[in-house]
């Protein structure tokens, strides 16, 4: 059994109601310190909703709590930057002092000419890599990754999740992340969260028997209770 | 006159400025047709100011503001478009300028400015007032910049999103009221609009985009008003909107080549 303060959050009886529509449905789970937790779920599961519960962005019951000194780095979806006249090096600059270097290095991108290239003309993979190079910025120990892979063709998205194993392992962040690939989550997941507005499986990703994910994650939902024994 | 031609490019070169850098922001929001709406919502102000004989700008400005507040509180209640809001309000505003206006002179100068009463109190006292839009404006422009890119983001790092967006809403509001003066209400959302997508023509990097937008503001706003005062023409603005014209479509000439050489 865990030691609660291995623990760096605690979501106990979580509902969100968004114009008298439950969004999310007495969701609870926690997760401890330098894991990695995959949430999965079909559209409108209220994956995203989750994530912008725990930045405190959106009204909510129940509680969320955060060990002391979280610093949460985020990357969104969707961001709107095709008609925006900005550089990487100028998004980078956002917010904190930035080395560009390790900024650079961190998300595997050498090529330092990308820094004065616009934002626009990006690879998706170029610009995930630049997404999570701005989240790891300030230095944070938690990283809320919304479908890191968007955008990004299917070679290119198995790279991005060893460079974010990677971070993980060398930074010591723990990593919460909404994806929809699962044999990737089992690769590289400590565990598991699916959602389709109720929990329907939480738990360490490898007991999620293949033949059977499909079905718990993207099937007609049955709610389970959690927390009884903890991931 | 030749100390109102002073006074009017004097005041040229900072409205243009304002306008070009402020509108910088108008055209990344994809608000630029809301820029141009906005300005004519200050017609009544107007008219209310020509009516009761204080400084019609006052007026245009309070209007304005009101105006963009009302819109700003009604789209985050409603979630009706600001577009759809703005133009709405827009026509009512016009419509309710044109019948509060006590004479067709006065009309025509706000309609298409007028500058033939500019005295140095005016041109200082509005120029300093651009000045301090462009420095509140320089200081929120990268938190509006991340709020467009996703306002979650901006949120997550400790931005109030919907208050920077109301003091940028004031801020435009004071420098499209100064910039009437110069270019009426009708063509005053040009000074909003095309300096800044001139400037996006040329530009792959914000720096570069918003400094050219202001550049290009300055160099349409003064050389109007410059032609202006050598031409025995009633109005500034359309000239200013020529100038401008011209400095866009060099611009179009000039990405063109530059895509062409890459």
């Amino acid at each position: 059994m865990a030691e609660s303060n291995d623990y760096i959050l605690k979501v106990s009886n979580l509902t969100v109601k968004l114009q008298n529509q439950v969004i999310l449905d007495n969701i609870s789970f926690n997760v401890k310190k330098g894991t990695t937790l995959a949430i999965l779920g079909p559209n409108g599961a209220g994956k995203s909703v989750l994530f912008r519960t725990l930045l405190n962005l959106i009204p909510h019951t129940g509680t969320i709590e955060w060990t002391e000194k979280v610093k949460i780095g985020y990357v969104p979806q969707n961001v709107a930057i095709s008609d925006v006249p900005m550089s990487v090096k100028e998004f980078l600059s956002m917010g904190d002092k930035v080395d560009f270097e390790r900024a650079l290095s961190m998300v595997r991108l050498n090529d330092k000419s990308v820094l004065n290239k616009r934002l626009g003309v990006l690879s998706g993979g170029q610009l995930r890599r630049i997404l999570i190079a701005w989240a790891l910025n300030d230095k944070p120990n938690v990283l809320l990754l919304d479908e890191p892979t968007t955008g990004v063709d299917m070679d290119s998205e198995e790279p991005i999740y060893l460079m974010l194993n990677d971070i993980k392992k060398t930074q010591k962040i723990t990593t919460f992340l909404i994806t929809h690939n699962i044999h990737l989550v089992q690769e590289y997941a400590d565990n598991l969260l699916a959602l389709n507005k109720c929990v329907t499986f939480y738990g360490r990703s490898e007991e999620i028997a293949k033949p059977s994910a499909q079905r718990i994650i993207y099937g007609e939902p049955v709610c389970v209770e959690t927390l009884k024994g903890e991931a | 006159m030749l100390d109102v031609v002073i006074f009017s490019l004097f005041l040229s070169i900072f409205v243009g400025v304002s306008a070009g850098y402020l509108g910088s922001l108008m055209v990344l929001e994809k608000m630029a047709l809301v820029g141009d709406a906005l300005s004519h919502v200050a017609l009544p102000g107007l008219a209310i100011g020509v009516a009761f004989k204080f400084n019609p700008f006052i007026g245009a400005f309070a209007f304005l503001f009101i105006s963009a507040a009302l819109i700003w509180h009604l789209q985050r209640v409603t979630k009706i478009s600001f577009e759809a809001l703005v133009g709405a309000m827009f026509t009512l505003a016009l419509a309710i300028g044109i019948i509060l206006f006590p004479n067709l002179d006065a009309l025509e100068a706000a309609l298409f400015g007028d500058i033939s009463q500019v005295t140095m109190i005016d041109a200082i006292v509005a120029s300093a007032v651009c000045v301090i839009a462009i420095f509140l404006t320089k200081v929120i422009y990268s938190k509006l910049v991340l709020a467009m890119i996703s306002e979650d983001l901006a949120i997550s790092k400790g931005i109030n999103v919907a208050r920077i967006n109301l003091l940028y809403l004031f801020l435009v509001s004071i420098v499209v009221a100064i910039g009437i003066q110069i270019v009426g209400t009708l063509l005053v959302g040009f000074l909003v609009i095309v300096p800044a997508i001139a400037a996006k023509n040329l530009s792959s990097n914000i720096r570069r985009y918003s400094l050219l937008s202001a550049v290009f503001g300055v160099i349409a706003g003064f050389s109007g008003v410059l032609l202006w005062s050598f031409s025995s023409f009633p109005f500034p603005g359309p000239l200013v909107v020529f100038a401008g014209i011209i400095i866009f479509a060099v611009t179009v000439v000039v990405n063109w080549r530059m895509k062409l050489t890459v």
